[in-house]
């Protein structure tokens, strides 16, 4: 067991799944034996607002919130959301990203710009960054919602326990619940694995 | 079903603290839980009706919320009262007196205060009501003192004959933290409501011979709270400040000072101050960390110890490590860099309505009507005081909206005199404490048109039940109270009373614009439900004709975020004047194919498509 504090920080925009993959995070850190903080900014995110999802684990955690610069993971699961929180990486952090973009109403009608190339700026502050198209593969898989599932995948490899411990809680989650399901979150895992060793920029736009 | 409802003792669990406080209230052996929703306390309710044998519901407000768990004390059974910090506003007549006359079985105010102020009207410390009222306040600093601190509060409620103030911040209620749940719901006797008019009917000569005893209880339960194991000191190495916390901010000074002592306040009203004196006599300087008025700071200084506190902190907001670190390096003199990157520019990313919200389209009709002062009030539909509705004036409390309204009117002034005056306000809020308002302008003889926003849902805090929607707190079919029936009876004439369709925008125009003219109170009660309820019906998408379209963007002035901008492009009209067209597109797995958007589009670009056959996968495993 770690005997340091690990801090993930999942971010994106209401309805994307965030807090369900920050929960599965957290309950699998607990299961390790961690003390466990899980701690949400979700000011009115049912309605497209952003969410921010801090997860800290260790011997024993205090503060249930990750100071800017303490981040040693990154879970954006939309281009600009990730963009917006990663001064929140350490510089030996890493950002896995996902290569959706949301733009807001007011920037659809004009009042603001959406970034041109927000992975390419992710990319100029020097931090390891992985960007990959998650709907891409949720959708090759048939199910939109398997994006949660994808990006917990691709993070699997970063975290202070096996890929494999992270994978067996959500099938067997499934399996519990929705038992239709378990089957292709599995293979969702896996390729969400693959996909994230895979630095960016690759379909990044 | 909630594990940790079935949850074995001495099992650790990942809980919120509102999933803390539901467990906890059910081991004490409540019997009675009472709350009207408000974030972020919403949960607690909701967790406890997950329990057996307890009664639990949804009240019409928080006063109303109170007084039920005080009938409940007064029959001798352990009861609870949930609110949002703004709550206790509400409740506070019953409460204030309540705790003059004491209480019997446990009787417990859980609330929840906005600190950081992240979804509410305002940040206010609710600690100054167990001051103001005369009742102890606990304060959890995470999930399992949560779950610790509720079960105690009901003994130290009995022994007292006091109410209990739980004080939770959003950073304890939703904050998921590990938690070992103990045991098994203990249950006790209940004696049931023991007549005695001296102590229960507070009339002046029965409250005056209270006042004393009140008193006297402030002074025990300073020396309970003297001894008591909640107020705790933890030693530190660097005497060089010593920190003096309650709530959520004990763990923040844990996590930034590690080695500096710390008094951490559990049962921080009354405050023990011998304890305090003392801790002051093994440090250098005394720091309050409290959130967020310097309440404990002012009694520690009137009590002549020299202190700092918020003359070195802000006076709002979370004293998270960022904030706390460069205050205290400063006290100090030490110097403190910050090395965080600089953030980038970017959009920010507000809230909106939902697609097909059955608000957009009351909006849609504001927004095009000239001459109208809209008095709002709270829930999903204050929203519409943004982008691209800008079609409400004011909010400040729930129901606020008629009387202010009947106010304005009465009060017109130079700029107002062609103008209409309308309130808006959603069925939840009507019933909270909105139609005390409107029988009050029908009395008065006022002129509003009353926008009555029917969604059959508290849709704000997350779509709870109401006694407009037909069923109660555990999802049962309840009495369902009739909206335009309630109005008849307040006084609006039925002619005045008018039922509409939201989705039907040119309807919706037409009867704002005819009601709006009336010389006397009409009421407009619309009836689609909240989208994001199992009561909508979603249907097929509908899409933009992309060679049909005119780029003329009435569809987007709807708000629905399932239309949004194809393109632009710059055209020069014959008159020689530029102008800019603004071509729609339909998200097709955002749109709810409501239809409410076609009626805006002249040339019916607008479609439902035909549908479509289902592409079925089949994966095979290799
Ligand atoms: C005194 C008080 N209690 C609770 C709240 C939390 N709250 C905000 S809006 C709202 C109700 C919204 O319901 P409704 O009026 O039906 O409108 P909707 O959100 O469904 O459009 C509640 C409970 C509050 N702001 N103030
Ligand atoms: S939650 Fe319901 S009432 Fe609120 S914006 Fe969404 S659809 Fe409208
Ligand atoms: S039909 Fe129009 S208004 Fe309704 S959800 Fe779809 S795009 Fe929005």
């Amino acid at each position: 067991m770690l005997d340091r504090i690990t801090n993930i920080l999942v971010v994106g925009i209401g309805g994307q799944g965030v807090m369900t993959a920050a929960e599965m995070l957290a309950r699998t850190a607990l299961n390790q034996g961690y003390d466990v903080k899980k701690t949400e900014v979700a000011g009115m995110a049912q309605r497209g607002g952003v969410v921010s999802s801090h997860i800290r684990f260790g011997p024993k955690v205090y503060s249930p919130q990750i100071d800017a610069g303490d981040a040693d993971l990154l879970i954006g699961f939309e281009v600009a959301e990730a963009l917006r929180w990663l001064p929140h990486l350490r510089p030996t952090g890493v950002a896995m990203v996902n290569t959706l973009r949301i733009a807001p109403p007011i920037v659809s009608a004009g009042l603001f710009n959406y970034p041109d190339d927000p992975i390419g700026e992710l990319m100029a502050t020097g931090i390891e960054v992985h960007a990959f198209d998650a709907g891409a593969i949720a959708e090759e898989l048939g199910n939109a919602k398997l994006v949660n599932t994808i990006m917990l995948g691709a993070i699997s490899d970063h975290l202070p326990f096996p890929a494999e411990i992270l994978k067996i809680n959500i099938v067997e989650g499934f399996r519990a619940y929705k038992p239709k399901l378990a089957e292709v979150n599995a293979q969702a895992f896996d390729a969400g694995r693959n996909a994230g060793h895979i630095k960016a920029p690759l379909g990044a736009r | 079903m909630n594990a940790v409802v079935q949850a074995q003792a001495e099992s650790r669990h990942l809980l919120s603290g509102n999933e803390a406080v539901a467990r906890a209230a059910w081991e004490a052996g409540v019997r009675v839980a009472a709350a009207y929703p408000g974030t972020p306390a919403t949960e607690i309710l909701e967790n406890i009706a997950l329990y057996p044998d307890l009664y639990s519901e949804w009240s019409v407000n928080e006063k109303v919320a109170v007084e039920v768990a005080i009938g409940a004390s007064l029959a001798g059974s352990r009861a609870l009262a949930a609110m949002k910090h703004v709550g206790m506003n509400v409740a506070s007549d019953a409460f204030m007196t309540q705790s003059l006359a004491g209480v019997v079985g446990g009787l417990v105010i859980v609330v929840a205060d906005d600190v950081g102020l992240s979804s509410s009207q305002n940040e206010q410390d609710s600690r100054y009501w167990g001051r103001f009222g005369h009742m102890p306040i606990l304060e959890p600093a995470d999930s399992q003192e949560a779950y610790e601190m509720v079960k105690y509060a009901f003994d130290l409620s009995e022994a007292y004959e006091t109410p209990v103030i739980v004080r939770m911040t959003t950073r304890v209620c939703h904050v998921k933290a590990m938690v070992v749940v103990e045991g098994e719901r203990i249950e006790r006797p209940v004696p049931g409501f023991q007549k005695n008019p001296r102590r229960w009917v507070m009339t002046p000569a029965n409250a005056k011979p209270r006042l004393p005893l009140m008193h006297q209880r402030d002074q025990t339960l300073r020396e309970a709270s003297e001894a008591s194991n909640l107020n705790i000191l933890s030693t530190g190495s660097d005497r060089r400040i010593g920190f003096i916390t309650s709530g959520p901010a004990f763990m923040h000074v844990r996590e930034t000072f590690p080695n500096a002592p710390v008094l951490k306040l559990g049962l921080s009203h009354p405050a023990p101050l011998d304890k305090i004196r003392s801790f002051a006599s093994q440090v250098d300087t005394l720091v309050v960390v409290e959130e967020t008025e310097p309440l404990l700071e002012t009694e520690i200084r009137a009590a002549g110890l020299e202190v700092h506190g918020k003359d070195i902190l802000p006076r709002f907001g979370e004293l998270a490590p960022s904030v706390l670190r460069p205050a205290i390096k400063a006290l100090l003199g030490e110097t403190h860099e910050t090395a965080t990157r600089s953030q980038a520019e970017l959009f920010p990313r507000p809230p909106t309505m939902c697609a097909s919200c059955p608000h957009l389209g009351p909006y849609f009709a504001l927004s095009h009507i000239r001459n109208l002062n809209i008095i709002g009030d709270i829930g999903c539909y204050t929203l519409g005081a943004g982008h691209p509705w800008n079609a409400l004036d004011t909010c400040i409390s729930m129901g606020a909206s008629l009387s202010m309204a009947h106010g304005m009117d009465k009060g017109r002034g130079d700029s107002d005199e062609k103008k209409n005056i309308v309130a808006v306000i959603g069925d939840s809020t009507f019933l909270h404490m909105g139609m005390q308002g409107l029988l009050n302008m029908i009395y008065n003889r006022g002129n509003v048109t009353v926008l009555l926003l029917d969604n059959r849902s508290v849709g704000m805090t997350g779509g709870q039940e109401n006694p407009g929607t037909g069923e109660d707190l555990h999802g049962l079919p309840a009495p369902r109270v009739d909206f335009a029936k309630l109005a008849e009876a307040l006084g609006v004439r039925p002619e005045r009373i008018r039922m509409v369709d939201p989705y039907e925008l040119p309807t919706m125009v037409k009867l704002v614009r005819e009601e709006t003219k009336m010389e006397e109170p009409s009421v407009i009660i619309t009836n689609r439900p909240c989208s994001l309820t199992d009561r909508f019906e979603r249907l097929r998408a509908y899409t933009v004709l992309d060679d049909q379209c005119t780029g003329c963007g009435n569809c987007i002035d709807l708000g629905c975020p399932a239309i949004t901008v194809a393109r632009r492009e710059t055209v020069t009209a014959k008159s020689g004047k530029s102008k800019e067209l603004v071509f729609a597109q339909i998200d097709p797995n955002t749109c709810t194919g409501c239809h409410m958007c076609v009626e805006t589009c002249a040339p019916e670009a607008i479609v439902q498509p035909e549908p479509q056959k289902r592409v079925i996968r089949i994966h095979t495993h290799a």
